[in-house]
């Protein structure tokens, strides 16, 4: 209790809200960094996921990656980044940015390819060319899945931008290793607790923002609820 | 810690590399043993969890959103909370790791129970199981394949996140990894990513053997 205590006092303390290490100043390089290796990990992985959704090939190397993915360890990919790009953003940026990709690649092509084949006959019995198929059929029905993959992405990004501080970058993850090296327990709690309702308030941004993008004709669809329960395991 | 880059310093040096060959050993044995407990403890916890969530609709829910929270997260915070209670030992990796553990095994189990087919279960009704047997010997033989996919995916992310478990002084092959980095030094660094890179395809593909001799049927691999 006296330990929460001072967790309480830590944050009600001015002088950790102000200036170059104040929160407000960490939270926003955390997730600066976090937001530019997402939007670096999108434009790299959804082409490549949606084309071969689309095409319905390389099924193999697009599950794959996401297997190979989660066998990377961020921490060490981390400062063999740093030891490759050395002593700036740069490193930290790299490895975010390949650990962001494999759930998108991953999601966007069983998203795309799980679209019912009937629908995109009939579009093609229609008469829509292959470019709207793809981005008025199958892409408004992809998106809730391409979005919950985008949203593992995100809070897996700004979760271990946490460990960016470890290689001297910013972030929230600075008041947690600072606090382990000065043996401050206090300022490690506050970090994590920082850290956690980052990643959570992340976490909910998205999955608002994946309500709202998922069509009306397939909201509150079992079929389209089962995909969502049954893929998102094999994600993480 | 004050990093400074050595140029010089090559990827690998063979000479520190042979010399350290029982090092490695034994910290990887050490990561074996972390990942195991907490797959083993996490399984341990989650059963009975899964059967609770899949029995008792109302606490599904509830029941799923904890193991997601948990999950949100941070690695590295969680550990950072823990350690004004359970310091700087065994025991803090241990409840970090089994906690990210649970929800990949809930999840995985819940969705796994939930897709037996209902003409099944009722098929297994008449037939005149009760409930006990019918979860032992129709619903879980059934749920097997989600059942162990999760105990994969579980275990090669837990052996990735036991690397981060050496920046509060446990850690396998992490610690190698620290090493490299407090002592600028690439042997170590790379040795330590390798091993564990390698550790989790090797653990993945063991596991999707297993997966495939006790679930014959279900050939069709996601």
């Amino acid at each position: 209790m006296v330990f929460l205590g001072q967790v309480i006092a830590w944050f009600l303390n001015p002088a950790h809200w102000t200036g170059s290490h104040g929160v407000p100043t960490r939270v926003l390089e955390h997730l600066q960094i976090s937001g530019i290796a997402v939007g670096a990990a999108l434009v790299i992985a959804l082409p490549i996921g949606i084309a071969l959704g689309h095409w319905g090939r390389g099924g193999l190397l697009a599950i794959n990656v996401s297997n190979v993915g989660r066998a990377l360890p961020s921490f060490g990919i981390l400062v063999i980044a740093f030891e490759v790009f050395g002593l700036n953003n740069t490193p930290v940026l790299v490895a975010l940015t390949l650990l962001a990709i494999p759930p998108v690649v991953t999601n966007s092509f069983i998203a795309v390819r799980d679209v019912d084949p009937e629908l995109r006959d009939a579009a093609r019995g229609m008469g829509m060319r292959e470019r709207r198929v793809l981005f008025e059929v199958e892409l408004p029905l992809a998106l809730p899945l391409i979005m919950a993959g985008i949203r593992t992405a995100a809070v897996q990004v700004v979760a271990t931008a946490t460990l960016a501080a470890l290689i001297a970058g910013g972030g929230l993850g600075r008041y947690i290793l600072d606090g382990l090296g000065q043996r401050d327990d206090v300022q490690v709690f506050a970090g994590a607790a920082l850290v956690a309702l980052l990643a959570m308030a992340v976490e909910l941004a998205f999955s608002g923002l994946e309500q709202i993008v998922t069509p009306r004709g397939i909201k509150g669809n079992p079929v389209g609820r089962m995909a969502v329960g049954v893929v998102e395991p094999r994600l993480f | 810690m004050g990093p400074l880059l050595d140029a010089t310093d090559p990827w690998i040096r063979w000479d520190w590399f042979w010399l350290h060959v029982p090092v490695f050993e034994a910290r990887l044995l050490e990561h074996v043993e972390l990942t195991a407990i907490a797959v083993v403890v996490g399984i341990v916890i989650a059963a009975p969890m899964a059967i609770v969530a899949y029995r008792w609709r109302p606490l599904r829910d509830p029941l799923l959103a904890i193991g997601g929270l948990l999950y949100t997260i941070p690695s590295l915070a969680l550990f950072a909370f823990l350690i004004p209670f359970t310091g700087l030992t065994v025991l803090t990796s241990e409840i970090g790791l089994v906690s990210y553990t649970l929800l990949i095994l809930l999840r995985n189990m819940v969705v796994g129970l939930e897709g037996v087919p209902e003409e099944v279960r009722d098929a297994a009704r008449g037939m005149g199981y009760r409930p006990l047997a019918m979860l032992l010997r129709v619903e879980i033989p059934l749920a097997t394949p989600a059942i162990l996919a999760g105990i994969r995916i579980a275990t090669v992310t837990t052996i990735g996140l036991v690397t981060v478990t050496a920046l509060i002084g446990e850690g396998g092959l992490g610690q190698l990894i620290n090493e490299g980095l407090i002592e600028d030094f690439k042997t170590p660094l790379v040795v330590g990513t390798v091993l564990s890179i390698v550790l989790a395809l090797v653990a993945d593909l063991g596991l999707a053997g297993v997966e495939r001799l006790l679930t014959p049927w279900a050939r069709r691999s996601l």
